[in-house]
């Protein structure tokens, strides 16, 4: 799987406060999330955003609650991967189950800036700033990832598990 | 083996488990509360089965907007009423419990060796019982709440060892602040913290919860202290679930150690907007405040209200600041009656409220307006987190903000009590 989009950039420690204000939080529409997707850091990300776009960012990406809102608000708002040097542990879970790729990478934020052409293949953790005209490899995820982003996260990787049991 | 280690080990039905393993583990508790509880039960509708694995092991609170603070809220807690008698699920009504993270310890629900994963990130705060006790998301919860088993990778272990004596006015929150300000937000990013130390040896339950509440502010899986008297002299009195304590091995493995000297350590404010923004008091200078909310899973127990009220009792709050108390559950809203706590935090100017998160995380009792700043014994001060992206959050023990709101700036007990 190919993914090629614009990047936005952030910095360090990124919360999910600020992915999804908890002033959002009395709706679990993900289209309603979406709308305010980084609202308190980046108030035209919604607007500037397109379908495919990455974000880049450095250390500890997504730290603080285990909302999943963050993770949806920002899928469904058009992002398709995010690359950062770590994620906070509850925010990498998350995305994962929700079938968001996000890859560990350091170097990418530092030398990509806002609105670069990003491509990656997911496959090989390959990651390539078009505009710059150069390449990173991604930490690769272990095996068991994998299996689980390729049948499309948690619920269908159980469902699957479940099936098995019942026969 | 570390504690960590040891639990998941028994949870896995392995002799050992090393660090980075993917494993599933076999979980003893299941949580939820009425912000990640609606998308979890979404999730696990898509699973297609009709029951959860067992209804006395999945546990639902509502905490964040509830009582709820409006009709959109009063919707997600609805469904997840109506989820918890569908189930016959274990469920504390609105006025009947409280702060998940103090409740379900109060109520005898998580034991010494327990796994324990709850759909939010402060499930770490039951490390303290020395229960392998962690959040995740709510996708997560739902497979858990389904198959009993999640998948995890075991952590590294990160060894804080705590030596001296501590100051008058110097509590857990102190230490964790200080020590949140030593290693930083992700300084133990995916590890689990195991506390030890001479300094830690005295502290009670609700101070040791404290700490392990704040465990993932520094990025961590779980904060876990190893078990002894106090732990199980609180566990015997309120449960009657089987428990298992588990030490770690003298020859335990550790990522990490570090060694702090405490003896001389100052009561800690972290500056916005990171709890690992740290000074001590003496270097805060002069700021003035709007509001001081003393509650939250953090500290919003007993013990924290007792320290609060001692310091306001007899004072009045600052005419310019708002100070709001909201205990964490409705047993200690009950003690907080009886011993007269509440009657000295109103005749002080302090509005008190029944048990909920509240303004901790921005959702209502206490919202803050663009240019304000809050004293909070809550754990997290990121932008925007009680409020107007613009307005400021700075942690601190209770003492610490019970002297702020007397003295309306940042402030020691030292400053107000005699």
């Amino acid at each position: 799987m190919k993914i090629r989009g614009f990047a936005h950039k952030y910095g360090a420690d990124v919360d999910t406060d600020v992915i999804i204000p908890a002033r959002y939080l009395n709706v679990s529409d993900s289209a309603e999330l979406a709308k305010h997707c980084m609202e308190d850091i980046d108030a035209d990300f919604v607007k500037r955003v397109k379908p495919g776009d990455v974000i880049v960012a450095t250390t500890n990406f997504g730290c603080g609650s285990s909302r999943e809102h963050a993770p949806i608000a920002i899928k469904t708002a058009g992002v398709s991967c995010i690359i950062a040097k770590s994620f906070a542990r509850i925010f990498f879970r998350n995305s994962i189950n929700l079938g968001l790729p996000v890859l560990e990478c350091d170097g990418v934020c530092e030398e990509t800036d806002k609105g670069d052409l990003l491509e990656v293949e997911l496959a090989t953790g390959e990651i390539r700033n078009v505009t710059k005209g150069k390449t990173y490899r991604a930490k690769p995820y272990p095996e068991f990832m994998l299996d689980l982003i390729k049948v499309g996260g948690l619920i269908e990787y159980t469902k699957q598990k479940l099936d098995i049991r019942r026969r | 083996m570390t504690l960590a280690e040891k639990i998941l080990a028994a949870h896995t039905g392995k002799k050992k488990v090393a660090p980075g393993e993917l494993v599933s583990v076999r979980v003893d508790l299941v949580m939820a509360n009425d912000i990640t509880a609606p998308i979890a039960i979404r999730e696990f509708r898509r699973l297609g089965l009709s029951r959860v694995f067992d209804p006395k092991k999945v546990v639902l609170v509502p905490s964040h907007f509830a009582p709820n603070k409006d009709i959109n809220s009063a919707g997600q807690a609805k469904l997840m009423r109506e989820f918890a008698r569908e189930q016959g699920c274990i469920y504390f009504e609105q006025g009947q419990g409280g702060i998940e993270h103090v409740l379900l310890p109060q109520k005898g629900m998580v034991v010494p060796g327990y796994v324990y994963v709850g759909a939010d990130s402060h499930t770490c705060t039951s490390g303290a019982l020395g229960a392998f006790a962690t959040g995740m998301g709510s996708t997560d919860i739902a497979v858990a709440m389904a198959t009993g088993e999640i998948w995890m990778r075991v952590p590294h272990t990160i060894k804080l060892v705590y030596h001296g004596k501590l100051n008058k006015w110097v509590r857990s929150k102190d230490l964790i602040l200080y020590t949140i300000g030593q290693i930083g937000v992700d300084g133990a990013l995916y590890a689990s913290m195991e506390f030890h130390g001479d300094a830690l040896k005295g502290l009670s339950m609700d101070s040791r919860f404290t700490m392990s509440n704040m465990a993932v502010e520094a990025g961590a899986k779980v904060g876990l202290f190893p078990v002894d008297e106090v732990t199980l002299e609180y566990v015997r009195a309120r449960s009657k679930r089987p428990y298992t304590v588990y030490e770690p091995d003298l020859d335990a493995q550790y990522a990490e150690v570090h060694e702090f000297d405490v003896t001389n350590l100052e009561p800690q404010i972290a500056f916005p907007h990171l709890p690992s923004k740290t000074r001590p008091l003496s270097q805060v200078g002069d700021i003035k405040i709007d509001q001081v909310f003393i509650g939250s899973c953090t500290n919003g127990k007993i013990e924290d209200l007792r320290e609060a009220a001692s310091i306001m009792r007899g004072k009045y709050v600052a005419p310019w600041v708002r100070c709001i108390v909201i205990p964490a559950s409705n047993e200690i809203y009950l003690q907080a009656l009886r011993e007269g706590l509440i009657e000295t935090f109103v005749e002080a100017g302090a509005a008190f409220s029944t048990s909920t998160c509240g303004p901790c995380l921005g959702g209502y009792m206490g919202v803050l307006a663009e240019g304000e700043r809050c004293v909070s014994t809550s754990n997290r001060n990121f932008v925007g987190r009680m409020g107007h992206p613009k307005s400021e959050v700075y942690l601190a023990s209770p003492a610490v903000a019970a002297a702020s709101a007397i003295l309306g700036r940042i402030a020691g007990p030292a400053e107000v009590v005699h």
